[in-house]
């Protein structure tokens, strides 16, 4: 009786199936048995990462039942929104079908500007021993000028000198970093890692948001939201997004259509850099110190989570949902692979490989039209 | 019995929406030279694209000395001695002359695979010898002219002993004595028993060297015929498929008084000089002389992409003095690039953003814009110049050249301008579109905006316009009325200064 039932159910839902998805069906069993194949094929490759992912976390939940526990989502969604900031940032120059691999030194240079400036004023190590508690607004504003002025340098030679942004990139991550060196050298701080962060700062970036069965839900994750939003809106719904979207789509016809390339070019990399700014702000608070090797290689997960959320090298084409989906799906992988405990080592490996994997199918669509 | 050189058997090829082949049979004899004529779009360019594997043939077969041939690719139809030598040349400018030649199969040294540079240089000598080519092995290819890398790549076809040598618009950026003399080289190769496809607009010189002439329209062969059995109205005839009156629209603009003057304009690198034309209100005024006199220089140069070195621009009486595309469209110019393809279309995005890319503003509300008032507008203009598209989500490269056109003239008529540029403003339309691309310029003109045509097309000069500059060598070097205009009038103006 009970299976009757269930049948039943089943049976209206499909009856209420959308008309859409039923004419997709009648579609495909239109098809010859060739074509159904090459469909099928086709559809498994083009979600091939959202397979690959979904796999895996049955995996792992299957061999580490605790992954799928509240504790660990909320690591998982914590550690996603910490490093959405700096994917959002590249996204927007890989739009450019350009990329910028200064972003990890730069969230680096932001990071210990902020942990320099935020030492609590009892902290024995102090870098600025006389510097009183600033306004935490201060240290924002100061760190996002910060990050867009590196960004206004790398958006100034790629726009001006028609530059590959890789090579422009590749030189100011050098000068970053040897600024960072320099920084951690003022007064008496000798290069140490800076720490001792004052209550109020850490309070802002890490404190409770909220809690769910008694896990901690930090306040960044708000921010991380809030940027995300914006971020989605200056894609999407305004003069400058659109203007992102055709130079990368084409720079030629863009310029001869009345877009301020050289303009458009500039601020896609200093919003950028602002972004490595926010990135910096709140590394160095969750972290809880910062050193002149904080926001190493960060610039290659960004660009990874880029490119498996879809957007393309080609240029021109990207979502913000999918770099959203991009940073969580690797999020879910390094947490899962570590908690089956693989191999440290391991792990690049299987980035690499993931990273590769996604720019094949990508490129897929671009291959082969005869 | 004797098999033909190259026997092209019942070619067919869809794309999407369009059959391009329908069935093309085509005969190809050794020792001669076979002309291969049609309108943009007829057909040529696929059918040929079939034959060196650039797309695959739907149906059909190849047949080379009666032996059935299928080429992967153009390498491969080179290999065995069908070669092409493109309108647009593909080849490694940084490359010198002889490496370009030799590139794949380079001489060796013993079995090494370390090149012979002084074998690859004799090789290159004697090749050039035999067809009377001066030109430097070692230059680099980069650094010569147009008319000699044509000849490189001639040079090249015959290194591999091609017996096939397909030649697209050769003369197209050739002076007179360049081209009398790629003549010479052609004349030799049909003796030695070569078959060349000779696929040209220019009617005086295929009527002069070429033995067959076979015309296509729509994708099919409409006939084939001895050269000297016709002439030049013969073949536009065939070509267009009814007479020449039909092709164009009514003309219902009337010119007023002067709204555009520019004087003594001159460019920084050269390319302009000494510049002087005037357009009027409601006038579509042509712009008529050979690749490279500079006429699409002249729209960049009025739209702000070169620098000036001197000369005004005078718009409605004021002065303007314009450095980007930007403040062109500001003072009321929009600009039809002449290739749709890298100045033209965004072709990955969809319609609404390659329509309205240009009034971006116009959408505003606050600091956003109103992605429903974009669409609206967008679907106004699908509908008001019949875009075939289904719908204006649809990335624009899914759509055919004519369509394509229309949205970016739907993109500058959206800016509201005073003075359209148009350079080539129907290359690779079919027929039916340019016909409506010619009433769009005229109702344009009508209502009292001023529009300036460069074509390579006489015909649409002389179908559309109301009066005619012609350009050669960076300079105007003629103006007429379209009344007193001929072919031969234009020709010699044309030919001023080259």
């Amino acid at each position: 009786m009970n299976m009757k039932n269930y049948f039943n159910n089943i049976n209206n839902k499909i009856k209420s199936i959308p008309s859409s998805v039923k004419g997709s069906i009648e579609n495909f069993k239109n098809k010859t048995p060739d074509e159904k194949i090459s469909y099928i094929s086709n559809a498994l490759l083009n979600n091939a990462m959202y397979i690959i992912i979904f796999i895996a976390v049955i995996t792992i939940a299957i061999i580490e039942p605790s992954f799928l526990s509240v504790a660990s989502i909320v690591n998982i969604i914590s550690l996603t929104a910490a490093k959405l900031p700096i994917a959002l940032g590249i996204g927007g120059a890989i739009v450019l079908s350009g990329t910028d691999i200064s972003a990890g030194r730069a969230v680096g240079l932001t990071a210990v500007i902020t942990a320099s400036l935020l030492q609590s004023t009892d902290y024995m190590n102090k870098m600025f021993p006389n510097l009183p508690t600033l306004p935490i607004i201060v240290v924002i504003l100061a760190v996002i000028a910060t990050g867009a002025l590196i960004g206004a340098v790398n958006g100034f030679f790629v726009a001006k000198f028609r530059l590959h942004p890789f090579i422009v990139t590749l030189s100011t991550q050098l000068v970053i970093f040897g600024a960072i060196l320099l920084y951690l050298q003022i007064g008496s701080n000798g290069g140490q890692t800076l720490s001792g962060l004052d209550d109020s700062y850490i309070n802002f970036i890490s404190g409770t948001l909220f809690r769910i069965n008694g896990i901690s839900v930090p306040k960044y994750v708000l921010y991380s939201v809030i940027i995300t939003i914006i971020m989605w809106f200056v894609w999407n719904k305004t003069i400058f997004g659109k203007n992102m979207f055709a130079v990368g789509s084409n720079e030629d016809a863009a310029r001869v259509s009345g877009v301020n390339v050289f303009k458009t070019i500039v601020l896609v990399f200093m919003l950028a850099g602002a972004l490595y700014g926010i990135t910096g702000f709140i590394e160095s608070a969750r972290i809880g110190s910062s050193a002149s090797y904080t926001g190493l290689n960060y610039e290659s997960d960004a660009i990874a989570a880029c490119v498996i959320g879809g957007v393309s090298f080609v240029g021109g084409t990207g979502k913000i949902g999918g770099i959203v989906i991009g940073v969580l799906l690797l999020q879910i992988i390094f947490v899962g692979l570590n908690f089956i405990s693989i191999d440290q080592n391991m792990l690049y490996i299987i980035k690499g490989a993931i990273i590769l994997l996604a720019c094949s199918i990508d490129m897929r669509k671009y291959l082969a039209r005869r | 019995m004797k098999h033909p050189l190259l026997f092209l058997e019942n070619i067919s090829k869809s794309f999407p929406g369009v059959k391009a082949l329908k069935g093309v049979s085509f005969t190809l004899e050794a020792g001669s030279i076979h002309a291969l004529m049609g309108e943009n779009g007829a057909g040529k360019s696929t059918l040929m694209k079939c034959l060196f594997g650039v797309y695959e043939k739907d149906e059909g077969k190849i047949f080379l000395c009666g032996k059935e041939v299928d080429f992967k690719n153009s390498k491969a139809a080179l290999e065995n001695g069908v070669a092409m030598v493109h309108q647009e040349l593909n080849q490694a400018q940084d490359l010198t002359v002889m490496d370009n030649i030799w590139l794949g199969r380079f001489p060796r040294i013993g079995g090494l695979p370390i090149v012979s540079h002084k074998e690859m240089y004799r090789k290159t000598r004697e090749l050039f010898e035999k067809l009377g080519i001066s030109i430097d092995p070692r230059a680099r290819v980069g650094s010569l002219p147009v008319s000699k890398r044509q000849l490189i790549e001639i040079a090249k076809a015959v290194s591999y002993e091609a017996k096939v040598i397909v030649l697209d618009e050769p003369t197209s950026s050739l002076t007179e004595r360049e081209a009398e003399k790629l003549f010479k080289i052609t004349d030799m190769l049909k003796k030695e028993g070569c078959g060349i496809i000779y696929i040209s607009h220019k009617m005086e010189e295929i009527l002069r060297i070429c033995d067959t002439v076979t015309v296509m329209r729509d994708g099919e062969i409409i006939d084939t015929l001895r050269a000297k059995d016709i002439d030049t109205d013969e073949i536009i005839r065939l070509m267009v498929g009814r007479t020449l009156t039909e092709r164009y629209p009514q003309k219902l603009n009337t010119p007023g008084e002067v709204m555009l003057e520019i004087k003594n304009l001159s460019d920084r690198s050269e390319r302009l000089k000494d510049i002087n034309i005037n357009l009027k209100k409601g006038e579509i005024l042509g712009i008529a002389g050979l690749d490279g006199a500079g006429r699409s220089e002249l729209f960049e140069a009025i739209f702000g992409l070169r620098k000036l070195n001197s000369g005004k621009i005078i718009l409605d009486g004021k002065e303007l003095s314009v450095t980007s595309p930007k403040e062109a469209i500001k003072e009321g110019f929009a600009y039809l690039t002449e290739e749709r393809r890298k100045s033209g279309i965004f072709s990955i995005l969809p319609l609404v953003e390659n329509t309205t890319i240009s009034s971006l503003k116009d959408y505003r509300y606050g600091p956003l814009l109103s992605s429903r008032k974009m669409v609206r507008t967008t679907r106004e203009y699908i509908e008001k110049m019949k875009v075939k598209t289904p719908s204006e989500k649809t990335k624009i490269l899914a759509l055919s050249g004519g369509n394509q056109q229309k949205v970016i003239l739907s993109r500058w008529l959206l800016t509201d301008p005073k003075v359209l540029l148009l350079d080539e403003p129907t290359r690779g339309i079919d027929v039916g579109a340019k016909y409506e691309i010619y009433k769009l310029i005229i109702s344009l003109a009508q209502n009292g905006r001023g529009v300036i045509v460069v074509s390579s097309e006489m015909g649409e000069l002389f179908g559309i316009c109301d009066r005619l500059y012609v350009m050669s060598g960076g300079r105007i070097s003629g103006e007429l009325s379209v009344k007193e205009a001929t072919q031969e009038k234009i020709m010699a103006m044309a030919s001023r200064f080259v």
